[in-house]
């Protein structure tokens, strides 16, 4: 029973060459539309990916189906372009069976989130060693253009002439409340920002999510954009950074205090509070994490960008991994003469 | 007083009681019993979906079958000799699979009047002489199991629940079987609670002194060992034999184990007795739902790992999706599917056979994939090893179809040899030298294996339709013919690799009935039966239903009549009838219990 771990074994020495971001570039044709905030993400992880240290042969994505599921075609790894919402327990299925892969996910609101929400909160509470990118863009795109279930209230398309009735989901608050041990959120049009987290999640031991804003410029365009254009986004958007005060505004004269229990915005410049008096972001506080996420769903409050959360569990494959192991000790590695006549039996001569 | 001791070839006995009773426990240990004296032996255990249904009532009678005897048995009896019955709902449900003059052992303490009640009697019928064409013994187990453990502090619960080793104490004795397999078990069983140890071996022991002592038991019985075939055997379940059949493949395949499944009735025991074998490198997963369930075994086969996944009615519609993807990816993936009564949730805990045109033909577009089923409770190890070996051989996924009689009925299997196994081989793509993942093999059509973490084969593969050779997505429609056709070819071409149809009986004659899965055991049994009389029939049973043994046409144009028996409305009778274009008449009862030798019979009457 040992054909992989041959494999794995055979190529334990194979040093990885010192890949650049267009070694993870395949020779397929990408076919999003131009101007796709996929653009941005496909390349930022392509820039992310030479830094990890991982044989491309080692890397897999894999993804369900819509516009951001199609991804692993773009990726010069192993690829694996699944059914509609899947991407999670298929993944989960090749993390269990090969440990030693690095395994990523792409996939979409409606299908990480609609189709496919049942596998996410799994793999969240389960905690499998893998990375979950979720493309929000709050629409359904390969469909041209239906409310997603992340798709604000009254919101009209397609599907919805008369606008939506039905409240969206708001993807960090669901993660961390499937109890996800890496919660991030990052933006398309912010380069820099979303390499970071993408290099954090990267580093996670466990499920990591990252929700990523990304714009569809067909169906949704500018969903996103108090968030990520230079008039808007200093005002909108709060970084947030481990051990650091919660301070936002073009001339970071503005903080996130708490209220008991509710964030609020307070002016640092009038006088009346100081940098002292702002929530100081700790990624490891269960409690603080829920209220950052919630922020989303505050009218007037900037959102949250950054790892929202973080903390160390352990690993779903490993405990399998660890439970083959144990039985292999007790009771020695599988000997099959034995197992066909073990307990009761009886001869005829 | 002395006993008459009278040599019987064959005999069915049937407990019955509430579903609390422990009589798939007490039905269980007779079988082992049974089976270690070497009387060939088939069981049925037949119980209802609720765990515990309210006590004394009809819908909750629990029921388990043996047939047993110095001769070869293959089906758990179509009537029953002995009926045990623990209460009067246990009695009215299953007194019409007792035959006239049959013995039935009544526990009196269970025909209170509220019992009665709810089983509908007016009168106390083991009182009121309606049963008298029967042979009545009443016996009071309940006050008999008290008497026994009278000066022990157990709880009257616990008293009241270890009955059922009083009845099978006298079962043992009225049979004339030993006690010893059963002490063992339950040494072990209970070696926690050294009460429940003491308790229930005393109350086995006082059933058995009590059919020595008691006048009410004239006659003792005996059942000498079946003539079987020299060899080591074991008692084996269906779904026991599935998941042996699995790991023997993984063994001779050199791959890793891989469940991904949902829990559903009667697929279970499946993932149950993989758990319990880690040591072989068995990684179980119990999923979310059916779909992470087949999808997750999908993702283990991609990673190079034997994978599977098993379920059941319900849970085959849901893994729909799943089969087409594997079908796109051209993955080696085995699918086992209990089958159960449907449709929809239907009969969760009866068997059916009606998923045979789900199972060939259930999915959107044009995707074949090889369909096997296995004959009887032991057969499941083979066609499970089978599976195996079409599905890493042709990477295809492959569904092996059983039922809930198969899963959970007994019989003993001779072990095989390990090393009489065939080995199955795979391999995986390692040279990056002209590799593509959508090359074929010459002979089996099959494309290669290559498995994440191979240096140099990095590729995308997916569910769009992909270029010949070379995978990529392409919609082109001189393209997607070919792949149809291709994909069609490879499993078409699984026919040559596949044991020939072989009948039982005659080469040719005036009647072959046709079999498939689990009806194995009661059409042998009713043409043998005819051919004792003369008359010319023949049984071909088929275990390949998708592609079909290559001869099966000719063998067909040898017989005036086709008779298709199944437990469905007419499925495999479909397939045929389309393929050959020949007439066929079909046998079809949807019962939830398997076929009784003795309808097919009345059948085959009818036609000659």
């Amino acid at each position: 029973m040992h054909l992989v771990e041959e494999l794995i074994q055979s190529n334990k020495n194979f040093t990885a060459e010192k890949y650049t971001a267009k070694d993870f570039s395949s020779d397929q044709d990408v076919r999003w539309c131009p101007g796709c905030g996929d653009y941005s993400i496909l390349a930022q992880v392509q820039r992310v990916m030479p830094e990890l240290g991982i044989p491309k042969h080692n890397l897999v994505f894999v993804s369900g189906i819509g516009c951001s599921s199609r991804f692993p075609y773009y990726m010069d790894t192993y690829g694996f372009h699944g059914i509609h919402g899947r991407a999670t327990a298929i993944a989960t299925g090749l993390k269990i069976a090969r440990p030693d892969l690095t395994v990523w996910v792409a996939t979409g609101d409606g299908d990480g989130l609609s189709i496919g929400g049942n596998h996410f909160i799994h793999v969240c509470r389960r905690n499998v060693n893998m990375k979950v990118i979720l493309f929000n863009n709050q629409i359904y795109g390969l469909t041209k253009g239906q409310y997603s279930p992340t798709s604000e209230f009254g919101k009209v398309t397609k599907s919805s002439p008369q606008g939506t009735v039905d409240q969206p989901f708001n993807p960090t608050l669901l993660a961390l409340g499937a109890e996800a041990s890496f919660v991030a959120r990052t933006l398309d049009r912010d380069p820099k920002h979303l390499q970071s987290v993408i290099r954090r999640a990267a580093e996670h031991q466990g499920t990591a999510f990252v929700e990523i804003y990304q714009n569809c410029n067909v169906f949704n365009d500018g969903a996103f954009f108090p968030f990520t254009e230079k008039e808007t986004k200093d005002e909108n958007v709060v970084y947030l950074e481990h051990g650091k005060p919660m301070v936002f505004g073009k001339q970071k004269d503005k903080g996130i205090k708490l209220e008991g229990f509710t964030p609020t915005v307070v002016s640092l410049s009038d006088g009346k509070y100081s940098v002292n008096d702002l929530i100081v972001h700790n990624e490891n506080d269960t409690m603080l994490s829920f209220i950052l996420a919630r922020m989303s769903s505050i009218p007037n409050l900037p959102r949250p960008v950054g790892v929202f959360y973080k903390v160390q569990k352990p690993l779903y494959e490993v405990e399998i991994e660890r439970q083959v192991q144990t039985a292999i000790q007790k009771n020695g590695e599988g000997d099959l003469e034995k197992l066909l006549n073990h307990g009761e039996t009886w001869t005829i001569q | 007083m002395a006993k008459v001791l009278e040599n019987l070839d064959e005999v069915t006995i049937r407990f019955a009681g509430d579903s609390g009773d422990g009589m798939q426990l007490t039905g269980m240990q007779f079988t082992s019993t049974t089976a270690l004296v070497g009387n060939d032996l088939s069981t049925l255990p037949d119980y209802p979906a609720e765990i515990r249904a309210p006590a004394g009532t009809l819908f909750g009678v629990s029921g388990f079958q043996i047939h047993f005897g110095s001769t070869e048995i293959n089906t758990p009896g179509d009537i029953c000799d002995v009926l045990v019955a623990m209460n009067p709902a246990a009695l009215k449900v299953n007194l019409r699979a007792l035959s006239d003059g049959g013995i039935i052992i009544a526990n009196t303490d269970g025909f209170d009047s509220k019992n009665l009640k709810l089983a509908g009697y007016q009168s106390n019928p083991l009182e009121d002489s309606s049963l008298e064409k029967y042979r009545l013994h009443a016996v009071s187990i309940t006050k008999l199991t008290e008497n026994a453990l009278a000066d022990t502090n157990l709880s009257p619960k616990v008293v009241e629940r270890s009955k059922n080793f009083f009845a099978l104490g006298m079962m043992y004795w009225m049979y004339s079987r030993p006690l010893e397999p059963t002490l063992r078990w339950i040494e072990d069983k209970f070696k926690k609670s050294p009460e429940l140890v003491e308790a229930n071996i005393r109350v086995l022991k006082a059933g058995h002194a009590y059919g020595e002592t008691t006048e009410i038991f004239a006659v003792r019985y005996e059942v000498k060992p079946a003539h079987l075939q020299k060899g080591t055997y074991r008692s084996i379940t269906g779904n026991e034999a599935v998941a042996w059949g699995l790991i023997a493949a993984s063994v001779k395949s050199n791959l890793d184990l891989f469940l991904g499944t949902y829990p559903i009735t009667p697929a279970s025991d499946i993932l149950h007795e993989l758990s319990k074998h880690k040591n072989f490198r068995i990684k179980t997963f119990q999923a979310e739902d059916e779909i992470a369930g087949i999808t997750s075994a999908i993702g283990a086969s991609y990673g190079g790992a034997l994978a599977v996944t098993t379920t059941s009615g319900p849970g085959m519609a849901l893994k729909t999706e799943g089969f087409g993807l594997a079908v796109m990816l051209e993955i080696p993936l085995i699918i086992v599917n209990v089958q159960r009564g449907g449709p929809s949730t239907g009969l969760p805990t009866k068997t059916e056979q009606a998923d045979l045109l789900q199972a060939v033909w259930g999915r959107n577009g044009e995707a074949p994939i090889p369909v096997i089923a296995a004959a009887t409770p032991s057969d499941c190890f083979t066609m499970a090893f089978e599976a195996a070996r079409i599905a890493l051989k042709y990477m295809t996924p492959v569904i092996l179809l059983t039922d809930g009689y198969l899963a959970n009925g007994a019989e003993p299997w001779m072990i095989p040899q390990v090393s009489s196994l065939p080995n199955i081989a795979p391999t995986f793509a390692t040279n990056p030298e002209g590799f593509l993942p959508y090359s074929r093999d010459e002979k089996t059509l099959s494309r290669p294996w290559a498995i994440p973490g191979t240096p140099g084969l990095e590729h995308r593969i997916g569910g769009l339709e992909k270029q010949h050779e070379t995978g990529n997505i392409n919609y082109e429609p001189e393209n997607h013919e070919f792949m149809v056709k291709m994909r069609q070819n490879k499993i078409d071409g699984i026919a040559d690799d596949i044991p020939l149809a072989q009948v039982e009986g005659d080469e040719k004659g005036e009647l072959l009935v046709i079999g498939w899965g689990g009806t194995y055991g009661a059409i042998r049994t009713a043409v043998e039966a005819k051919r004792r009389e003369g008359k010319s029939v023949s049984h071909l049973h088929l275990k390949h239903l998708n592609p079909l043994p290559k001869n099966l046409g000719e063998i067909l144009l040898k017989y005036k009549n086709i008779l298709v028996a199944e437990i469905n409305l007419g499925q495999l009778v479909k397939i045929l009838r389309s393929k050959y274009l020949l007439p066929m008449l079909s046998y079809n009862r949807v019962l939830g219990l398997p076929f009784k030798a003795n309808d097919i019979e009345q059948k085959i009457d009818e036609i000659l």
